[in-house]
């Protein structure tokens, strides 16, 4: 293994401040949309504060109307600018080409563009914000699209410049994929990251287009009035519908499959043991993109689907929990006899394994359809959904951030600092969610302002939650960026992992590599460690 | 490595320029798949509502004027086989033939566009206009409003690509022109080919759905 190369600058520290906004290395814009996109996830999450703040008892601390805002504000800047871009975008725009060996994406240029214009379609939504807002919820439901007097024409053009983004992205990997591993590196020996990552491109790929196309109709019939869902002009909106979750459903599997995939990686490096199952772990990524395609109707159990669709659908939605299951079972059989170390991204790992498994399963009750009939449009949902999202997606990002960051940056983290707001986004975590599957099954509808006052004890608890994840992630904020200065320096492979993106530099070095690696076996060989 | 034409640097972080090729080539073509499932879109819509009113769409295709869009298809499909020669040309170091190629396919583009500029004065003339905005006198269909959002959408789509690819040819016309093509290195120009082609497709798709169906 070679050490860092004296007299090199690394990726960070070439050219000066302004040279960043014109680079094409895959990590400095990698690095870019790192930073980018926790900033609307601070956004997003004071956003969520303050719904919570509005929920904490019953009575409006807000006007009903600013509620709309904040919750489809909350929404939209959470899906569109930081969940969907955030690990592919960032993590994998920075790791992709270093764990495949390459000097760079297939089309750095188009690397760059597909970050300026994710920039742009961000500012529209931004410039939305200030000009009166939207209130249609993320969904963009017809027809009160069409009707609401709030800017929601802005909103969907910057989904869909950022679509165009995503696409891009995607696009560029899948490339990258196919052409540019380095000798040896064939598609088995890869990491399960970029199985996963892979996956994930052929999903922005293959759906994006989608709701590129549906959300400019939206623009279309509030400027040109097609009526394509428009009952007044003769259209059908739960077509809308159709369009929406035929990308939107897929969608979360752009959110959380690249999660799973950093689960992949650091579960084996902290148990110190080779993946248990890596082709099934491998496959099921894709099979979970291919499912992920043909499921889309279960959001529409209720919108007056046949009810051959809506069994169909029914029993598609259940079959995803197969190869989700099957990764599940392979983390933990690779956890089992292992020598576990329970650094910070471990503990993420472990509460994406907790959280997850609880956001799947309560995934099946809402496929069922007897049952989501009563559960629909409940808090139940959005309690679902959070603990896949956030419990999932968010504690793999976490985890990721955490395992990566002496590589990105060259310097440790604190471990202390580190375990302690894993701990509180953990404790908050459950406190805000848990309460929220029970006031569902009461029947508490969301996207409400104001509720009866029967369900006020186990708001307030939710609330309360939300204040301790508030914390967690201040504190996080606050040692990162120390650490950026203060940190202490890392060495190239702290970690003690396999992959090749841990044999050059901490920080990399412009070109990533000294000399393109050539690679002799898969990427977790913790059986056979060599003395280095 | 040679100067003259079609000489062209391999980016660094490719090894060979057939890597870089291939590349480039297949970023293409998943390209050109995000479009199908763009104009995908709007044909579900258009069986959707066909199957809802068949004989909706049989009245207001009588509407639309076919020699037009026969004459238009015609001009794609020429544009075409210009395109192709042009690529081909271009890659056997004959850079005068493939830039007349390229200015040939360019004017069938906009002769395209022209034909096009009249069938819609004419449509927005007689208030065939998208749903909302329709004030056709003797509307035999109340659905018929419908049909001509769908016109309105699809075509307008595409003639939106066919101004993109007109501004692709214009721009590797130039550089051919200066000789940055030949057997080495012609990319660019296979690129805007293969998009061209596929603009053509879905026109091919276009005319008789549209068109013919009266
Ligand atoms: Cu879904």
């Amino acid at each position: 293994m070679h050490q860092a190369t004296q007299g090199h600058g690394n990726y960070l520290t070439e050219g000066g401040f302004w040279s960043w906004f014109t680079t094409l290395d895959h990590k400095r814009i990698g690095v870019m949309y790192l930073f980018t996109t926790l900033a609307f996830f601070i956004v997003g999450g004071l956003f969520a504060v303050l719904i919570r703040l509005e929920l904490f008892r019953p009575g409006n601390l807000f006007s009903p109307d600013l509620y709309n805002q904040l919750f489809t504000f909350h929404g939209a800047i959470m899906i569109f600018m930081f969940i969907i871009p955030i690990i592919p975008a960032a993590l994998g725009n920075f790791f992709l080409p270093l764990m495949i060996g390459a000097k760079d994406v297939a089309f750095p240029r188009l690397n760059l563009t597909s970050y300026y214009l994710f920039i742009g379609g961000a500012m529209l939504a931004v410039a939305a914000l200030f000009s009166g807002g939207v209130d249609t919820g993320w969904t963009f439901y017809a027809p009160y699209s069409l009707r609401s007097q709030t800017a929601v024409i802005l909103v969907t053009l910057g989904v869909f410049v950022m679509g165009f983004s995503s696409i891009l992205t995607g696009l560029n990997f899948m490339v990258t994929i196919h052409k540019l591993r380095a000798p040896g590196m064939t598609f088995h020996r890869m990491p399960l990251f970029l199985w996963a990552i892979y996956a994930t491109a052929i999903i922005q790929v293959l759906a994006t287009p989608v709701i590129g196309i549906t959300v400019l109709l939206i623009v279309m019939e509030r400027v040109l009035q097609i009526g394509f869902f428009d009952p007044k002009l003769g259209g059908d909106p739960v077509l809308f519908q159709h369009f929406f979750w035929f990308y939107s459903h897929p969608a979360v599997y752009i959110m959380i499959l690249p999660g799973m995939g950093i689960i992949s990686e650091v579960v084996t490096v902290f148990s110190r043991k080779h993946i248990f199952g890596y082709v099934a772990i491998a496959y099921s990524s894709l099979a979970i993109a291919f499912i992920s395609f043909l499921v889309w109707g279960h959001h529409m159990f209720v919108s007056g689907q046949s009810p051959l669709a809506n069994l169909l659908f029914s029993v598609l939605t259940m079959m995803v929990a197969i190869p989700t299951a099957i990764k599940i079972f392979n983390w933990t059989a690779t956890l089992y006899k292992g020598s576990i170390q329970l650094q910070t991204p471990m503990l993420y790992a472990l509460s994406f394994l907790f959280l997850f498994t609880i956001g799947g399963l309560t995934g099946l009750f809402l496929a069922t359809l007897s049952v989501d009939v009563h559960l629909h449009d409940t808090y139940f949902v959005v309690a679902h959904f959070h603990y896949v999202m956030m419990g999932g997606t968010v504690m793999g990002l976490l985890a990721g951030i955490h395992y990566w960051w002496p590589k990105m940056f060259g310097r440790m983290y604190p471990e202390l600092s580190g375990k302690i707001s894993c701990f509180l986004i953990f404790l908050g975590f459950n406190v805000t969610f848990l309460p929220q599957f029970y006031l569902g099954r009461l029947g508490m509808p969301r996207r409400y302002a104001d509720y009866d006052a029967s369900f006020t004890t186990w708001n307030m608890v939710s609330t309360i939650g939300s204040w301790f994840i508030f914390a967690g992630f201040l504190w996080m904020f606050a040692y990162l960026i120390w650490s950026l200065f203060r940190g202490e320096k890392a060495g190239d492979n702290p970690w003690g992992a396999k992959t090749l993106e841990w044999q050059t530099s901490s920080p990399p070095q412009v070109y990533n590599f000294e000399k393109i690696p050539e690679v002799k076996e898969g990427p977790y060989h913790y059986g056979v460690m060599k003395t280095e | 490595m040679n100067t003259q034409a079609g000489s062209h640097s391999v980016p660094h972080h490719f090894e060979t320029a057939q890597q870089a090729f291939e590349s480039a080539k297949l970023g293409m073509w998943l390209f050109l798949v995000t479009e199908i499932l763009l104009f995908g879109v709007l044909f579900c819509i258009y069986i959707m509502y066909r199957g809802l009113y068949p004989e909706m769409f049989h009245e207001a295709s009588l509407h639309l004027n076919r020699v037009m869009g026969a004459t238009n298809t015609a001009v794609l499909l020429i544009s075409s086989f210009t395109m192709a020669m042009a690529v081909h040309r271009a890659k056997h170091d004959d850079r005068v033939t493939a830039v007349r190629m390229l200015a040939i396919t360019f004017f069938c583009g906009v002769i395209f566009m022209t034909i096009k500029y009249f069938e819609y004065t004419h449509k927005i003339h007689e208030g065939l206009l998208p749903a909302g905005m329709f004030s056709y006198d003797h509307v035999t269909h109340v659905k018929m409003p419908l049909f001509f959002s769908l016109y309105f959408m699809m075509t307008g789509l595409h003639g939106i690509h066919v101004l993109v690819g007109m501004g692709l040819i214009l721009w590797v016309m130039v550089r051919c022109q200066r000789g940055a093509f030949g057997h080495a290195y012609s990319t660019p120009v296979e690129l805007t080919g293969i998009y061209w082609h596929l603009v053509d497709l879905i026109w091919i798709y276009l005319f008789p759905l549209l068109y013919l169906i009266g």
